[in-house]
This record gives structure tokens, C-alpha cells and sequence, in this order.
């Protein structure tokens, strides 16, 4: 039936080439809007009477209603607030004390065998990417989920053409463009080490992600879509994206498979304290670093000019 | 160290209360934007150095971008430079 060199149905509804609405969906043909004299008078007469009745203070009753309404409202909600967040502190239990409730058996073990058994010596970055590494994929799938739909929103449509480059081009300040030429590199270079060293000192995957995201926007700041379409697309976006998220769904899949909680896996701990050690974590923490760098990077794009 | 502790929770109470005071929207963004710095400076006094790096990438620095280029995207910016001329 289908010809080998035509796109089935389906890619080019996903390429948006084929309207499925079209031709099954009755749609009524829109009258063309014209702009009569009467009408214009019309418009003009409604605006009038609109801005005499609502700049009428004095006898706008609902203005004058709702002016004193909205103080006394503002004012008690936030009291009302104010107070159940204090009474709700003043019953909290006083800090370091040893019978708290979150001085427990968990807390205890993660302390003692944290090391032994995630081989990470920041011991935040073991908690987060060993023992809870499934909520970091969450987190992970969140962001890119929150980047597919703001692109969604956002996006302009393909055919249209855009109204004026020059708007989404920088200025040309040779400021911004010294500063930037100097403090790019130094940003990238202390996001990567954040990444690198998060299982040794504070910092992962998150932190160090987002550093660069922000080293990467000043980029783009001082020169432009032009340099910045050079190494990252929207095609770059997806397969990074697509290649870390994949891989550690894969990599935590085997170390769930395995048993998960400092069963023999097969995957080396090293020594603690290098930067090749602690097994899989520093794996992951590239992986949520690629993935938050450009999802940072990407938001801005799709807000300056609806596209990568 | 406890007094700079208190100066610098004083000082997020009050960005918090004039960021919703300030009328004007670009102020109130600044402002967020120091509340995140000195955030991140309290995180380290609470002895949690990787909350403080993410709070002062994501919070000062990725967050209030967005929240200016949304500005700019609804013109409220270029507004109020017209009105100065």
C-alpha cells in the first residue's frame, strides 16, 4: 500500500507536515474582520464610556469595595499566615537535641557505613546518587520534562518567518564581550570540576550542571546565536539529553538488578578519595550535569527567540 | 559568627518583604536576586556547602536570567525606558 520512499502517516504527523484535523473536522470559513467608520465609531464610543465609568472613583462602588477589601484581606491572610507558621515552629523540637526524631537508626547508618558501601567521601552525593538514586532520575525526567513543555508553549512554528533577526542578536558591546571572553572558560572549567568532583567535595551533578548552563547563557549573551549554534543545536539537546537520561535509567536498572543496596555488583568502589572511585556515581554525575546544563541552556534559548 | 548570622537573616526578612512591596518589576528581581546570594551564605552557615553552590547558580543566577529575558519578552522593560526619555 504504502510507498517506500513516501513518510508513513505517522512521521509526518509528527513532523507536522500533515494536519490530522484537516478534511475530517468541519470548520466553518472565518469572515475577513473590516473596519467600517460605524464600526470604529462604535469601538471608540464603547472605550469612552468604559474609561469614564471605571476612572470614576468616587461613585465606582465595586472599585471602592474592593480597594478596601483587598488591604483588609492582604493583611489578615497574612497575619493568619504569620502565625500558624509560628505556632507550627514553636512545637518543633529544639536542634541537636539527642531525642529528636530525626536522630534515628537511618541517619546512623549512613553515617557509619556511608563510605564503606557507596565509596563517595562527600557523603551528600553518596546519599543522593546511591541510596536515592531513583529520586535524582525523577528530578532528572522533571527538567525534561519542563523543557519539552516550554518548547511546547513557546515554540515558533517552522514555515513563519521571524519578524526581525537583529532582535535576538547582542548588541555588539565590547564590555560584555571582553568580560565574557575572560569569564567563560573559568565558569565552564569550575562547573566541570563541581561534576567531576562530586563524589570527593561538595558540589554533583545538579550544582555543576547549572554552572555551566549560566557559563553557556553569558556565551550567548555577549556573542550571539550565531557562535552559540556552532556546537549546540537542537539536535545536540536531544541526543545529549536522550544519551544521559538512557543511561543512567541503564545504570541504575543493573545496580537495582544487582540488588541494590551494597550487594556484590560487579563495579569497582576504588579508593576512597580518588577521582576514579565510588563506582557509579561518578558515571551519574556527569550524566544529571549533561542534562541540567542543557536544559538551563535550553530554556533561555526557547524564551529569546522560541527555538535552539 | 552568630551575629553575622542574624544580620544576614534580617536582611533576607527584608528583601522578602520589599520585593513585594517594590512596584517596580526589574527592582523586585534584583532584589530576589540578593535574597538567593545571601541565601546561599546562610546555607554555608548551616554547615550544607552543596545546597549553598546550587542556590547560588540556580537561584541567583539561572532564575532571575529567565525571570529578566520574561520581562523583556513582555516588554515591561523597554516600557519604562521610554517613559524616562
Amino acid at each position: 500500500m504504502s510507498n517506500e520512499k513516501e513518510k508513513s502517516r505517522f512521521m509526518r504527523w509528527l513532523d507536522g507536515e500533515k494536519d490530522i484535523y484537516e478534511g475530517n473536522v468541519e470548520l466553518k470559513p472565518q469572515k475577513e474582520y473590516v473596519l467600517t467608520p460605524q464600526r470604529l465609531s462604535e469601538q471608540e464610543q464603547e472605550r469612552r464610556q468604559l474609561t469614564e465609568r471605571t476612572n470614576d472613583v468616587e461613585r465606582n462602588r465595586v472599585y471602592l469595595f474592593f480597594k478596601s477589601a483587598y488591604v483588609v484581606l492582604a493583611v489578615a491572610f497574612c497575619l493568619t499566615f504569620i502565625f500558624v507558621l509560628l505556632w507550627a515552629v514553636s512545637w518543633l523540637p529544639p536542634v541537636g537535641n539527642a531525642a529528636n526524631p530525626d536522630n534515628n537508626e537511618v541517619s546512623a547508618r549512613y553515617i557509619e557505613r556511608g563510605l564503606q558501601e557507596t565509596g563517595a567521601v562527600n557523603i551528600v552525593t553518596g546519599m543522593i546518587l546511591d541510596y536515592r538514586a531513583f529520586d535524582t532520575l525523577g528530578e532528572s525526567h522533571v527538567l525534561f520534562v519542563a523543557t519539552i513543555t516550554v518548547l511546547v508553549l513557546l515554540r515558533k512554528d517552522k514555515g513563519k518567518k521571524e519578524d526581525n533577526d537583529r532582535v535576538y542578536e547582542p548588541k555588539n558591546d565590547t564590555i560584555l564581550q571582553k568580560v565574557a571572553f575572560i569569564l567563560v572558560p573559568m565558569i565552564m572549567i569550575f562547573g566541570i570540576y563541581i561534576i567531576l568532583n562530586g563524589h570527593l567535595s561538595p558540589g554533583g551533578g545538579f550544582s555543576g550542571g547549572a554552572i555551566i548552563g549560566a557559563g553557556l547563557i553569558l556565551y550567548l549573551n555577549a556573542f550571539g546565536f550565531a557562535k552559540t549554534e556552532r556546537f549546540f543545536t537542537e539536535k545536540t539537546y536531544k541526543i545529549v539529553s536522550f544519551c544521559a537520561l538512557s543511561f543512567y535509567c541503564l545504570a541504575k536498572s543493573y545496580s537495582f538488578y544487582t540488588g541494590a543496596n551494597g550487594l556484590e555488583s560487579g563495579i569497582p568502589l576504588g579508593t576512597p578519595g580518588a577521582i576514579l572511585s565510588s563506582g557509579l556515581i561518578l558515571p551519574l554525575n556527569i550524566c544529571v550535569g549533561l542534562v541540567v546544563a542543557c536544559t538551563m541552556y535550553a530554556f533561555y534559548a526557547i524564551f529569546r527567540k522560541g527555538g535552539f | 559568627m552568630t551575629i553575622i548570622e542574624y544580620i544576614l537573616l534580617g536582611f533576607l526578612v527584608m528583601c522578602a518583604v520589599s520585593v513585594s512591596l517594590s512596584k517596580n518589576l526589574l527592582n523586585s528581581i534584583l532584589i530576589y536576586m540578593s535574597f538567593s546570594l545571601v541565601m546561599s551564605m546562610v546555607w554555608i552557615c548551616l554547615e550544607s556547602p552543596d545546597l549553598a553552590i546550587t542556590e547560588a547558580a540556580v537561584g541567583a543566577g539561572v532564575t532571575s536570567i529567565l525571570f529578566f529575558v520574561t520581562l523583556k519578552k513582555i516588554q515591561a522593560i523597554r516600557q519604562e525606558d521610554k517613559e524616562d526619555e
